[in-house]
């Protein structure tokens, strides 16, 4: 048996990008990026609550930011496929890494949330995009016969009133929840910062805010369904 | 105490291998797990077939050496214990143990629970050198370091390279055995000077090994014989992320794995 350990032989080492370390900060931060749109779309949504008037000024708004409106979807789509590029990249790496598989192969750390996120995120990726194909473009408006460019407000209770529809709605809320709470703190981790005292902490913070944010979203179709808001 | 051991059994990388259930009878609770393979070889030899492989070295725990998976579990279902340290009283009578090989691109196959990790050792040598002071022994306390960065230094670098992280890794990925080994130097002054480096380098070799990504679920640390926290991952994306900024050579070298093993015919 030979055990000359490596040759002389060099090569080119991977890029920041191209390197795993790399990618994974790369989707931190447009994990971190895309969260805050999580949020302030909450934030946005949760007016619904208000009144008719409150929802469509609200978009109203939105849509006569021009130049502004077309920078943040920029944003976020550049976020997206980034996040989803290298997710992609990395699991076909990690596919490769393990050619031949365990007979039995136990979890002992990690939670379901954790081993999960590969099948939440093309889940929410679906969601988006039917998300986006029934209340931005209008293309789809189950439970409507049209849908209305100037009366959000209707669309949202004529899409939810729908109960598939609602109901898909939920699910992918849930996922993201799942999403949420591993993609939370690890995007800390991914770009170096983890404490012994204050790790542990953020990870509670982040299974209550996605709690929080689940449950506000989750609150409106529910809200629909049972007549609350009408 | 009756035991049956179904074990992978492969000849070499290039043969198929397969399980083969060895009932095995346990004199003794306080038996490791080694002793029970030592003690179903010796009945293998006897009879004249060949003996299950696997690595040993220290058996006390702190040399990495040993380690295979166990029902699905690497080093076997007792936390911070390597294979060689666990005692057979943690298993009941009658079970069944599979045991299994690291499974991973990076660790080529050897023979039934042995396998190459030689990876490791690229990855440690990519990292190069550490400034020191050659002469006489310095001073104890000539270099003030604090408790907590000494314990943290410590705690990474108990690590001893067994591979189990990238065993128990989902992905197959070595971002714990590298964070530690960036992490017990970087954290030190001993090894700021070349702290940048030796992260771009390393995540540089770790990565041309053909490793898995971390995706921080914790599973390694889960079973590490050595405990190394996920702190040392952390560590390790820090430093990369300052070094492969603050690099100032564009072409970062890694050394080509070399991952083929000479078979002599038997």
């Amino acid at each position: 048996m030979s055990t000359a350990v490596a040759g002389p032989r060099e090569h080119r080492a991977p890029s920041f990008w191209q390197s795993t370390n790399g990618k994974k900060a790369v989707m931190a931060v447009t994990g971190a990026i895309l969260f805050l749109f999580v949020v302030g779309h909450l934030l946005g949504n949760l007016q619904i609550f208000d009144s008719r008037e409150r929802l469509n000024a609200y978009s109203h708004f939105l849509k006569n930011l021009g130049e502004l409106l077309w920078i943040a979807r920029g944003t976020l789509i550049v976020c997206v496929v980034l996040h989803i590029v290298a997710t992609v990249q990395l699991v076909l790496l990690n596919l490769k890494a393990r050619p031949v598989g365990y007979k039995v192969k136990k979890s002992v750390a990690s939670n379901y949330a954790d081993r999960t996120m590969y099948w939440s995120g093309p889940i929410i990726l679906a969601f988006v995009i039917f998300h986006l194909l029934e209340f931005t473009a209008g293309t789809l408006h189950p439970g409507a016969p049209a849908f209305s460019e100037e009366d959000v407000y209707y669309n949202v209770i004529s899409g939810f009133r729908v109960w598939w529809v609602s109901a898909w709605y939920i699910f992918s809320m849930i996922l993201l929840g799942f999403h949420l709470r591993h993609g939370m703190w690890s995007m800390f981790q991914s770009l170096g910062m983890n404490h012994p005292r204050h790790t542990p902490v953020l990870k509670q913070a982040a299974l209550w805010i996605t709690i929080l944010i689940i449950g506000g979203y989750i609150s409106i179709p529910v809200s629909v369904l049972a007549g609350w808001v009408r | 105490m009756k035991l049956t051991l179904s074990i992978w059994r492969q000849k070499n990388p290039g043969s198929k291998g397969k399980f083969v259930s060895y009932p095995v009878e346990v004199p003794n609770g306080e038996m490791s797990v080694l002793e029970c393979l030592d003690v179903l070889n010796e009945t293998l030899s006897e009879r004249g077939e060949e003996p299950v492989a696997f690595e040993h070295d220290c058996r006390e725990g702190i040399c990495g050496t040993c380690g295979f998976m166990i029902n699905g579990v690497a080093h076997g279902p007792m936390p911070a214990t390597t294979i060689c340290q666990l005692t057979m009283r943690h298993f009941k009578d009658g079970e069944e143990l599979v045991m299994e090989p690291w499974r991973s691109r990076a660790f080529p196959f050897v023979k039934d629970l042995v396998v190459d990790r030689r990876s490791f050792d690229r990855i440690i040598q990519s990292g190069g050198y550490v400034s020191v002071s050659t002469g006489n022994v310095p001073d104890g306390n000539a270099i003030p370091i604090g408790k907590d960065d000494a314990d943290r230094s410590m705690d990474a670098a108990a690590c001893i390279g067994c591979g189990a992280c990238v065993a128990a890794c989902p992905n197959g990925s070595a971002a714990l055995f590298t964070g530690a080994k960036i992490a017990h130097l970087g954290i030190l002054p001993q090894g700021k000077p070349e702290q940048d480096r030796r992260a771009v380098q390393m995540v540089a070799q770790m990565n041309a090994e053909g490793f898995g990504s971390c995706t921080n679920i914790g599973e390694c640390t889960g079973v590490c014989p050595k405990e190394i926290p996920l702190e040392a991952i952390a560590k390790m994306n820090h430093d990369y992320l300052l070094g492969a900024w603050k690099e100032r050579k564009s072409v970062v070298t890694a050394i080509a794995p070399v991952t083929g093993w000479e078979f002599g015919e038997k």
